[in-house]
């Protein structure tokens, strides 16, 4: 990972001094251990801040939403994707964009780790190929990545990313044989009060911070219905039929268009797992339209087009 | 809609969709009647029914 970064640092410089790019947007160190934070860079002499490893799990896209300069972005397969959704959505433009692509080998669940050093302060990490050592005040202990990885890279099948400008390294072998949606299908075999009592314990713990919502690149709107008063769409207490209610029509604004890149759950301060309500949605996308968002620009999303076969059974 | 809803748990039936003509009466009719006897059978709504008094 190590040379990822350098590697990174090293085009950066170049993309500035070619003038092909006027901000570059990667990952810095963060100040807190295994919290990388985006980082916007405007000259070659600050491309020493950027940074790579596994601890870059929010999604970068979120920063190229309407942007007017030419700009070059780190891109791994999931942010890849969410690229491809900006395009066909018009929020940017491909000629703005140099990518350079990371054959992602998937982020590390920073709450994992913590709670396997029995929730004891990490005040650095390491990585050392597949392993990574985290260190704190009087202890330092070593794990090994695949076990600690984010849950949706453990289901991830596209590492790599899906449209480049320049690759960093050979693309890595995609997995495969796993099986994306069996959490949903675990939920699908209850019954509605079963269901219902697993949504409703889900998010339980919601404070209604919107962190969520605000790690998402797909959502970009000026104002978010949550935010609106008039009309006012859900109500803004943490009364659990508002924090439902929120949850749920985040989870339909993602519709057909979420990748999956877990900047949702990573972010939240109290751990719901939200990804259980956009991942159904992920899995209706590819069971009744056959697609999955972000990869390829040459075709429509399903919401966006008609075709005389859509799935409409629902209807009576 | 319907699948998220029912995923979350929504009855399946409480939730319905249909697509009538203005100059359809006889499926509205059949439709409306259908959709009540069928909800009529669920019972009251259980779920994203607010009982606190809202507090803004």
């Amino acid at each position: 990972m190590r040379e990822y970064a350098e590697k990174i640092r090293e085009k950066a410089r170049k993309l500035f001094a070619e003038g092909k790019v006027e901000v570059f947007i990667g990952y810095r160190k963060g100040s807190v251990a295994m919290m990388n934070q985006p980082v916007l860079i405007r000259h070659a002499d600050q491309a020493d801040l950027l940074h790579w490893d596994s601890n870059c799990g929010l999604n970068l896209c979120n920063y190229l939403t309407k942007r007017t300069e030419k700009i070059g972005i780190v891109a791994t397969g999931c942010n890849s994707r969410n690229i491809v959704t900006h395009i066909l959505e018009n929020q940017i433009k491909r000629e703005q964009l140099y990518i350079i692509g990371i054959p992602c080998t998937g982020m590390i669940d920073h709450r994992a780790v913590t709670r396997a050093v029995g929730q004891r302060e990490i005040l650095d990490v390491e990585e050392q190929g597949e392993e990574f050592t985290v260190k704190g005040s009087g202890f330092s202990q070593s794990f090994k990545k695949k076990d600690f990885l984010q849950r949706n890279c453990v289901v991830c099948t596209h590492r790599n990313p899906v449209i480049f400008d320049e690759l960093i390294a050979d693309p890595v072998p995609e997995q495969e044989g796993g099986s994306v949606f069996s959490d949903v299908e675990s939920i699908e075999q209850m019954d509605p009060e079963k269901k219902w009592a697993f949504f409703a314990q889900l998010v339980s713990r919601c404070l209604r911070c919107y962190a969520c919502r605000n790690a998402c690149p797909l959502c970009y709107c000026p104002t978010c219905f949550v935010d609106e008063s008039m009309p006012q769409w859900v109500g803004k207490s943490n009364d659990p039929t508002d924090t439902m209610t929120f949850h749920f029509l985040r989870a339909f604004h993602c519709a057909g268009r979420c990748t999956d890149c877990g900047a949702c759950e990573r972010v939240c301060p109290v751990g719901i797992s939200m990804r259980q309500f956009t991942k159904k949605l992920n899995k209706d996308a590819k069971q009744y339209f056959s697609w999955e968002a972000g990869l390829r620009l040459e075709q429509r999303p399903p919401l966006d087009v008609y075709r005389p076969d859509d799935y409409n059974e629902f209807i009576r | 809609m319907k699948g998220l809803l029912e995923h979350i748990g929504m009855e399946p039936g409480r939730l319905q969709f249909s697509w009538i003509s203005s100059a359809e009466a006889t499926k509205f009719v059949e439709v409306a009647q259908a959709v009540a006897k069928e909800v009529a059978a669920l019972g009251p709504a259980k779920h994203l029914i607010k009982r606190r008094a809202e507090v803004a």
